[in-house]
């Protein structure tokens, strides 16, 4: 069965997604809004990983539990770098950067949620149908967050 | 008549009254010393502009000079009363350090300077960085303090003139949750409840609601209900012993942070107990689903665990409040200021709804504004939304509003959310915004994480024009500062919490040179060369009556209707409550009666916003969701404050006000009763706290944030363990560092966070992780009041207790004639 490939690239993209969210947070530490909610939003994913692994079980698949691990010291020098070039024009079209891979990445997960909720129908297996429908709304919610900030922050970057 | 201290007995004498009777006239006088009543030349109608309640008054002028203030009886907001800041506030007009002339700066220094030499300084500014830049560079920056008109004008010239979307006022800062609340679950801002519910109540629930300090009058009603027969219960939500939480059925003093989690518990109890009006659920909202399932997972017993506070007591609110047969609920800075602001207030909504209690007698909502006239910042457009809650996502509203102001609609700038001030100041930070015009606030002492915001201030590359009428804080970094004038200096209407419109009429001339803020604006306006698109001046208007009809023009057939308000209308009698027009000609008490509201998808104000990130709710999705345009219930999960404490800062910290001092204490500041009453800034913690930390009354002690540091005196009070409180009014004005600390910091804002939130846009000043340590020992208690929330614990000695100066002895008058409304 394919499945285990999905539920794989599930686990992989809500990794990725997470991690994401907590760069582009240590990178924009300076617009406190995107370094709160990035944070916040990452959660979300994080605890997608935790259950998608959870669930693989119920189908021979070993998946890690644990979010890929946040940036570490990293994170301290990423933000004490934002810090400094947070005067710097610059900084804007990395944010609108950020912020439209962020939304194309949270379309890929809103569409690998797609891809499971229709094999969990198919499988008639009720607790991964579950599954999806507690987590794809955090994930539309996650790229409609992106995609609104994309929106509100483009016209000031780009015209000034 | 009799005399009392009302600085000891701020809230004056009881006039009981029983539920559903007319509450009585008592009417408060306060005349400087040596005038007699019958000395005064003339009085004229006002209403206060030290706080949101909109307590009517009069001015007594003698000899061209302010003299004193009269409660109105007449009128319906305060039925003669007046507070403490009503009673002794009118002082400050007469500072001798009032602001009387422009000045500009030369040689890093402030100059003085003549009107024409100031404006055509921010003219010149303005049009090279239009032309270099565009309408993205300049901002605005209002206040709630300002009139009708002045907002309007501002506004207006503004977004239709500059094309600018940075304007924003400081009711950001205080209620900008209420607003965004309203919008969220109503589709349009607007107050649904009335005072006159504090007459029929039988269950008044406060939820971060001091009303005693904040609104000293509208407490006043409720403590004559509660020694009245049959009187209410009161349920209160405050980390503080306030006078509210001591005169409660129910306090919870839940741990800073946790709002949405309480009020999920409580939704819970109300919802698995049946305490909800199914039908009206069924007829007048959506969303009613996603409520049950959500609280579902707030049982008492997990809540209790999150807030710190007994599952009984959850159990037993939710009970009275279920129970409940007219239920007014009020809200604010506990919550505004709070975690997860727009989400916890949104909660209160939605008890109301589900229970049906709306639009009927003592059935209200009070989402409370912190500033006088915030309610007109909102309306006029002043905080960033579209005057007259049009819809800034909805191009038939852009359009109308192009019409009334009659410039092509994409010189409105709609194309994204308003930028909120915090934005701005990113703006600035960044260099993108160059000129920044602050009116009327004080944004160097109430923003949040002070070095930060003065080193944005402080920057060259920024042009900053201030206009105030002393010179605050922000005003000594300012490029240019303009002289205004102020309340009875200047004529113009302003609208309290409960939609109540008073005209403030002008009792004397301004100081020196002095200008009313109308004159600045339109000034400004005809000098930038603003015109319509026939060629005609933006601004047609030029003085207060004529921005007053311009105005009411704009609001015509929206809910914040004024078509019927005229000046000649509101002289003489009782404030008028909006909506009032052709159909309601006495104004409206009550709107959302019958369970309709103004949320249809082409006339609702907005489409709202997800209440964790804060992402505007697309059109479709809004008319798809909410096609008949009823209420919305809007359900939302807890998420922990973004600043936890942690082994370095084991504490939470909250700011706030005190009774006796207004913002950042421009004006009561230097009123002397008010001054002595509360003098300098304190720390707040609890009795075990003090023990722990070895800390007693009156010892200096140093707060501190990762952010900053304060030193205060120690207040031993009635606040919840682990928690420091902090007014935020003292800056540093008043002392040698004249815009900064010099030395150990004053300003509570050193150390607040950087952070708000997301749907409303309204700083987080209510959780900080903070550490507290001991200076030294004190010569005395702290000089904090001992009559309000302050109050200390534990013993205390008598003499030290907070008393009136030989001036503060006012005149109450109760039984007399007057029928109020």
């Amino acid at each position: 069965m394919k499945f285990g490939l999905v539920l794989e690239e599930m686990h992989r993209s809500e990794n990725d997604l997470a991690h994401h969210l907590l760069v582009v947070s240590e990178r924009h530490k300076v617009d406190h809004e995107i370094y709160h909610l990035a944070r916040d939003l990452a959660r979300w994913s994080q605890q997608h990983v935790r259950d998608i692994a959870h669930i693989a079980k119920n189908y021979g698949q070993n998946l890690d539990p644990e979010p890929r691990s946040e940036a570490g010291l990293m994170e301290t020098i990423r933000e004490k770098g934002s810090g400094m070039v947070g005067r710097r024009p610059e900084t804007g079209m990395l944010l609108l950067r950020d912020l439209r891979e962020l939304y194309l990445k949270a379309c890929g997960v809103s569409a690998d949620w797609e891809l499971l909720a229709q094999a969990a129908q198919g499988m008639k297996d009720k607790n991964l149908l579950a599954l999806a429908e507690k987590c794809h709304p955090q994930t539309i919610r996650q790229m409609k967050w992106a995609n609104g900030k994309l929106k509100e922050s483009a016209t000031q970057i780009l015209v000034s | 008549m009799a005399r009392i201290d009302r600085i000891a007995e701020p809230w004056g004498t009881r006039t009981p009254y029983g539920s559903g009777a007319d509450w009585p006239v008592r009417v408060d006088t306060h005349l400087a010393e040596g005038v007699a009543p019958e000395d005064v030349d003339r009085w004229v109608q006002t209403a206060s502009l030290l706080h949101s309640n909109g307590d009517a008054m009069d001015i007594a002028v003698k000899d061209n000079r302010i003299v004193g203030v009269r409660g109105r009886a007449v009128d319906r907001v305060n039925h003669g009363r007046l507070g403490p800041k009503d009673l002794y506030g009118w002082q400050a007009n007469a500072s001798r350090d009032r602001l009387t002339k422009p000045l500009i700066r030369e040689g890093g220094k402030l100059v003085e300077t003549d009107w024409d030499t100031a404006m055509q300084r921010i003219v010149d500014k303005s049009k090279a960085l239009l032309a270099e830049q565009g309408p993205s560079a300049l901002g605005f920056y209002t206040t709630g303090q300002l009139f009708s008109e002045e907002y309007y004008t501002l506004g207006t010239m503004a977004h239709g003139g500059i094309g600018t979307n940075h304007v924003d006022g400081n009711t950001r800062l205080c209620t900008a949750t209420a607003g965004e609340a309203l919008k969220e679950s109503f589709g349009c801002d607007g107050q649904p409840g009335s005072y006159t519910d504090v007459d029929h109540a039988d269950v008044i629930a406060l939820y971060g609601h001091n009303v005693a300090e904040t609104q000293a009058v509208l407490w006043t009603r409720m403590l004559d209900r509660l020694a009245g027969p049959n009187p209410p219960k009161i349920i209160c939500v405050d980390p503080r012993r306030t006078p509210v939480a001591r005169a409660a059925t129910v306090h919870l003093a839940p741990r800073p942070g946790t709002n949405v989690a309480l009020m999920n518990g409580i939704l819970h109890e109300i919802i698995t107990n049946g305490w909800v009006d199914q039908e009206y659920i069924r007829a007048h909202t959506v969303g009613y689903p996603e409520l049950e399932k959500e609280v579902k997972n707030y049982p008492p017993a997990l809540v209790a665990e999150i807030c710190g506070v007994p599952a009984e007591q959850i159990s037993e609110a939710a009970s009275i409040i279920g129970h409940a047969e007219r239920l007014l609920s009020t809200v604010l800075q506990g919550f505004y200021q709070s975690n997860q602001a727009t989400a916890a207030a949104v909660q209160v909504n939605n008890v109301n709804i589900i229970r049906g209690m709306l639009g009927k007698p003592g059935c209200g909502i009070l989402q409370m504004n912190g500033q006088p006239t915030a309610e007109n910042t909102r309306e006029c457009g002043a905080d960033g939304d579209l005057a007259a809650f049009r819809n800034w996502s909805n191009d038939a509203h852009i359009q109308d509003l192009a019409r009334v102001w009659n410039i092509d609609p994409m010189s409105i700038p709609h194309y994204s959310p308003p930028t909120h001030v915090m934005q701005m100041m990113r703006y600035a930070e960044d260099g993108s915004i160059r000129m920044l015009w602050v009116s009327g606030t004080n944004p160097a002492v109430s923003l949040p994480e002070l070095a930060r915001i003065r080193g944005i201030l402080e920057q060259d590359r920024l042009f900053l024009v201030v206009q105030d009428i002393f010179l605050s804080e922000t005003a000594q970094l300012a490029d240019v500062v303009l002289p205004a004038a102020t309340w009875g200096e200047k004529t113009g209407t302003f609208t309290n919490v409960d939609r109540t419109v008073h005209l403030s009429e002008k009792a004397v001339d301004p100081p020196g040179e002095a200008r009313p803020d109308l004159e600045i604006f339109i000034d400004y306006a005809h000098r930038m060369g603003l015109q319509d698109k026939d060629g005609q001046p933006l601004i047609k208007w030029h003085d207060p009556e004529s921005a007053f009809e311009a105005w009411k023009e704009c609001t015509r057939g929206r809910p914040c209707d004024y078509t019927g308000i005229t000046y000649a209308k509101l002289r003489g009698g009782s404030g008028i409550q909006w909506p009032c027009n052709d159909e309601n000609p006495d104004g409206t008490e009550r709107i959302y009666a019958d369970g309709k509201f103004w949320a249809h998808p082409d006339y609702c104000e907005t489409y709202g916003r997800d209440l964790i990130t804060g992402a505007p709710v697309e059109p479709t999705e809004y008319k798809a969701l909410n096609p008949e345009g009823k209420a919305i219930i809007k359900a939302a999960e807890y998420m922990p404050p973004h600043e936890l404490p942690s082994q370095d800062f084991p504490l939470q910290l909250i700011t706030g006000r005190t009774l006796y001092q207004f913002h950042t204490r421009t004006k009561t500041g230097r009123a002397p009763e008010l001054q002595a009453a509360a003098p300098d800034v304190w720390v707040e913690l609890s009795a075990d706290d003090a023990g722990a930390y070895g800390i007693a009354e009156g010892d200096l002690a140093e707060v501190e944030t990762p952010r900053g540091s304060v030193r205060a005196k120690v207040r031993i009070s009635g606040i919840r363990n682990g928690v420091l409180f902090l007014p935020f009014h003292y800056g540093y004005w008043d002392t040698n560092g004249g815009h900064q600390p010099d030395g150990a910091g004053r300003a509570a804002n050193e150390l607040t966070i950087t952070d708000w939130d997301a749907a409303s846009k309204q700083p987080i000043f209510k959780t900080a992780a903070a550490r507290v340590t001991r200076i030294s020992g004190g010569d005395g208690p702290s000089q904090a009041p001992t009559t309000t929330a302050s109050a200390p614990v534990g013993d205390f000695p008598e003499g030290a207790r907070t008393k009136g100066i030989a001036t503060a002895l006012a005149d109450e008058a109760t039984g007399t004639a007057g029928v109020a409304r």
